[in-house]
């Protein structure tokens, strides 16, 4: 059978779009997820048409074959590991900017276009694509509108499911659907864009997609302020809204996130700090201005035992060097770097950082805690290592607890990373067995057969 | 433990990759094909899989390692300071271990191991050439294999052979009141192909009154066998290497070839690790090795005063083993904008990989073609009339790839310039 099907793709593809040597599978075993379970597929197939991909679709269904779907395998829920072997759907070479229109403030891209190069053609009209996660230059348009990611800039402009406004989708029956299109109002029929935006694979596979542009802000500020004190980040944070300010960032790094940015890159950063928070404001130019002294002086009153605003593009530069490092750093520490992104309603991220640091403590684990606090999703990270039987079963177990913390808090398990494998038996903890029941529903309304990245999201029943 | 005795000391090299895959947008190989495989973290993945015995180091495990162009723009990138180029080499010396080295590569360096062999070779082959390759129409330093060997391809441009090697019965510089004694390694590239190079690297030193011994016995600096994995005739080049130096008397190592600089500045330590009596010679020389540009710019200050016009809009391109193998890159820059009529025009990406990679082009040629396109069309961009760069073998590539794609400019050493530059002072 497998010989058969090879032979069947390799007519409908050509030899070069197809691996099928063991060393060039194993690549494609595991993504950016870390104490994931590796798997490696039986194929790997590179579709460059729509017509394509429905061929493969067809083919899969045929010999009863999973498709797992895959763009750079940067997600971090192990949403691209072929679980079930069978045929890894590779969409890079999908590539294409179809089109960009400085007149309804809209792209059409293919699934494999990095987010980057869309940005860079979006520029050249003065526009940019707002959604902005950490994996900009790296991961695809595809895998970034199935996992629905986040970014910096949540608070200000939202996440991705705020920017897609139509696309194009090949169903479990090869059958090529177009839903969607151009207009900013449209309620003909139920909201398919919305239902494949985060489906991470599930339903059925997008080969282009429609996004919506925005025009670039002409100035930006950066300010950092420090605190002795978590109480006073946190109203700060409720301050700066409750002041009518909508910053397009307000980070937020803990101590242990701190200490550790500053050994690994001599941040400018006062060690004993319990906090601090990184905000920027974009717009006009008088804007930026006035709403940037606002921010100072809302931080100063609020308690921040300093404040620093970026004048010139070096200097904001500095101000995110700690921010942008705060990962990394924490990832030089241990072996394994277990990243979570429990989120919580803004006003609850002050308990939230309590209570991560409790189970820190509980565990005996560092955990680092840095995140978007305009946006309540927070990224606890636990260093460890995967090779350390015993500490990983405590690992499980402050994850477990973090989850239940920030739902209690009225927060989710996921704010940007996604379910995939790693979160999937947690979503009782949120729907309760009636609502996980409702995923399936429409789980096998689009593919019966579990045919599409089975063993993520929604499992068999 | 050298990494090359033992892979297991590349382990926590390993497990420092978070896989998050950053690495993706700066590696040319990547960029290319857009395959795992080619890029580091694929490959780490692949090794970890080794480590931990969920796979075997098999013939084609080892031949993927060979999709790497060493350039080390994704140690540069990665968030957690994994040294990728550390894990290749020592995953390439365990695949040698186990598989054996191709009957090419094995020819090829048994052949420099023996160096008055290999020195007969390339004499001979100088004459030979003629049958072999085919003049470029047009253009006086070039010309492509006549019949493909199966192995080049038929495309790339290769220099000419010098009829006699640079360093054949060439007395030492000697020059008056000098302000240091040093000695030149040339590397084979110049030796072999590039003597103009040699020339310039003499001219200038000698401006600048350096005294240069050019010892006899210096051979092959090794790089080639290392980077396959061919850890045995590594050692046996460096000790050569090593010994025929450290008898010279000189002061200090010079090299105008970024993978030769690389080679005494790192590699032979790395060969030698835990070697109770080569290692520290390795460490001596180490701390004595300088890249011409640097060595210019920061140890003899050389002579701004004497430096003539050279009307010319030149850009330049980084070696990747000199901008990041050694972190010398404001030094070439700094030579050009001293050269009075040189424009300095940067390229968009100027330190990405040429796709050269010493037998990187032969082992892929397709490969390096494509990464060497993406060079070109930079090139392209620019109104450059000249590309400088820093070492021989991307001078080879620059070469071969501007008559490929039509492009008038030529590539030249950026010392090249220098010595041009002083002799049209002298000249007045």
């Amino acid at each position: 059978m497998q010989k058969e099907l090879i032979k069947a793709l390799t007519q409908l593809l050509g030899k070069e779009n197809i691996l099928t040597e063991t060393e060039d599978l194993l690549n494609y075993a595991f993504d950016a997820t870390a104490a994931m379970p590796k798997q490696t597929p039986d194929l790997v197939v590179t579709p460059r048409s729509t017509e394509q991909v429905a061929g493969v679709i067809k083919l899969a269904r045929q010999y009863g074959v999973p498709i797992y779907p895959r763009g750079s395998g940067t997600n971090l829920c192990g949403a691209s590991i072929p679980l079930e072997r069978g045929i890894v759907l590779m969409t890079l070479e999908m590539n294409r900017i179809i089109e960009v229109d400085p007149e309804n403030l809209t792209a059409w891209v293919e699934p494999g276009v990095i987010i980057q190069s869309l940005n860079d053609a979006a520029a050249e009209y003065g526009l940019m694509y707002p959604p902005d996660p950490g994996t900009v230059t790296t991961a695809t348009m595809g895998g970034s509108v199935s996992m629905c990611s986040g970014g910096l800039r949540g608070l200000k402009y939202g996440v991705t499911k705020h920017y897609v406004m139509g696309m194009e989708v090949v169903l479990a029956n090869g059958e090529v659907i177009k839903w969607g299109g151009k207009t900013v109002k449209n309620v003909t029929g139920y909201d398919l864009t919305a239902l494949f935006t985060g489906g991470e694979g599930t339903l059925g596979i997008m080969t282009k997609v429609l996004v919506k542009l925005n025009p670039i802000p002409e100035a930006r500020k950066s300010l950092l302020a420090v605190f002795d004190d978590l109480d006073k980040a946190g109203n700060t944070i409720s301050a700066i809204i409750r002041g009518k300010i909508i910053p397009a960032t307000m980070e937020i790094m803990d101590n242990t996130t701190i200490r550790t940015v500053k050994k690994f890159t001599g941040a400018d950063l006062p060690e004993e700090a319990e906090a601090v928070i990184l905000i920027e404001v974009d717009g006009y130019r008088e804007a930026v201005e006035r709403e940037a002294a606002l921010v100072d002086e809302i931080c100063r009153r609020s308690g921040a035992v300093s404040v620093t605003a970026a004048k010139t593009d070096e200097e904001r530069d500095k101000l995110w060097l700690a921010r942008r490092n705060a990962l990394p750093a924490l990832a030089q520490v241990k072996p394994t770097t277990v990243l979570e992104d429990a989120t919580v309603p803004r006003s609850q991220i002050t308990a939230m950082l309590r209570a991560i640091r409790a189970i820190a403590h509980k565990y005996d684990l560092p955990i680092g805690t840095f995140g978007h606090a305009g946006d309540g999703n927070l990224h606890p990270t636990i260093l460890t290592d995967v090779r350390d039987e015993a500490e990983m079963e405590r690992v499980h177990k402050a994850v477990d607890e973090i989850f239940a913390a920030a739902v209690q808090l009225g927060g989710t398990l996921s704010g940007e990373h996604g379910v995939g494998i790693a979160k999937a038996r947690y979503l009782p903890l949120e729907f309760g067995p009636a609502g996980v029941e409702v995923l399936r529903w429409v789980k096998e309304a689009f593919d019966p057969h579990y045919m599409f990245n089975p063993g993520k999201v929604v499992l068999r029943g | 433990m050298s990494i090359y005795s033992d892979f297991h000391s590349a382990r926590d090299e390993l497990y420092k990759c978070m896989k998050c895959g950053n690495c993706q947008e700066v590696c040319p190989l990547y960029q290319t094909t857009r395959k795992e495989v080619t890029v580091a973290r694929g490959k780490i993945g692949l090794l970890e899989m080794f480590v931990t015995g969920e796979a075997d180091m098999t013939a084609g495990m080892a031949e993927r390692m060979s999709y790497c162009t060493t350039c080390m723009a994704c140690n540069e990138k990665c968030p957690c300071g994994v040294q990728f180029d550390r894990i290749l080499l020592a995953a390439r010396a365990e695949g040698v271990r186990r598989h054996g080295l191709h009957p090419v590569k094995r020819t090829a360096f048994t052949a420099l191991r023996l160096q008055r062999f290999f020195n007969f070779g390339m004499r001979a082959g100088s004459k030979l050439q003629a049958a072999v390759f085919r003049r470029v129409e047009g253009r006086d330093y070039g010309a492509r294999m006549r019949v493909d060997l199966g192995l080049l391809g038929q495309k790339k441009v290769f220099p000419r052979l010098a009829a006699k090697p640079f360093r054949s019965g060439r007395p030492a510089l000697y020059v008056s009141q000098p302000r240091m004694r040093v000695a030149f390694f040339t590397g084979c590239m110049i030796n072999y192909f590039y003597s103009d190079m040699g020339e310039a690297v003499l001219d200038v030193l000698k401006h600048n009154r350096v005294e240069v011994l050019i010892p006899e016995n210096q051979g092959c600096c090794g790089v080639p066998a290392s980077v396959n994995g061919d850890v045995a005739s590594a050692r046996a080049l460096a000790e050569r290497n090593l010994r025929a130096f450290e008898d010279s008397g000189a002061e200090a190592v010079i090299v105008a070839c970024s993978s030769c600089g690389s080679a005494w500045k790192h590699s032979y330590e790395r060969l030698f690790e835990g070697d109770g009596e080569w290692e520290p010679l390795a460490a001596k020389w180490a701390a004595r090795a300088y890249d011409i540009n640097e060595f210019l710019v920061n140890v003899i200050q050389y002579d701004r005063e004497g430096l003539g016009r050279v009307e010319r809009r030149v850009t330049y391109h980084d070696p990747c083993h000199l901008r990041r193998g050694q972190n010398i890159f404001r030094e070439p820059r700094a030579i050009l904008q001293s050269i009075p009529g040189v424009e300095l025009i940067e390229l968009k990406k100027p330190d990405r990989c040429c796709g050269m990679a010493g037998s990187f082009c032969i082992v892929h040629p397709d490969l390096a073609d494509k990464v060497l396109d993406l060079k070109m069309a930079d090139v392209a961009q620019t109104p450059a009339q000249t590309v400088a760069t820093g070492c021989p073998a991307c001078r080879l590539q620059l070469w071969s790839g501007l008559i490929n794609s039509g492009l008038p400019q030529d590539a030249v050493h950026v010392v090249q310039l220098l010595q041009e530059s002083y002799a049209n002072a002298a000249a007045g």
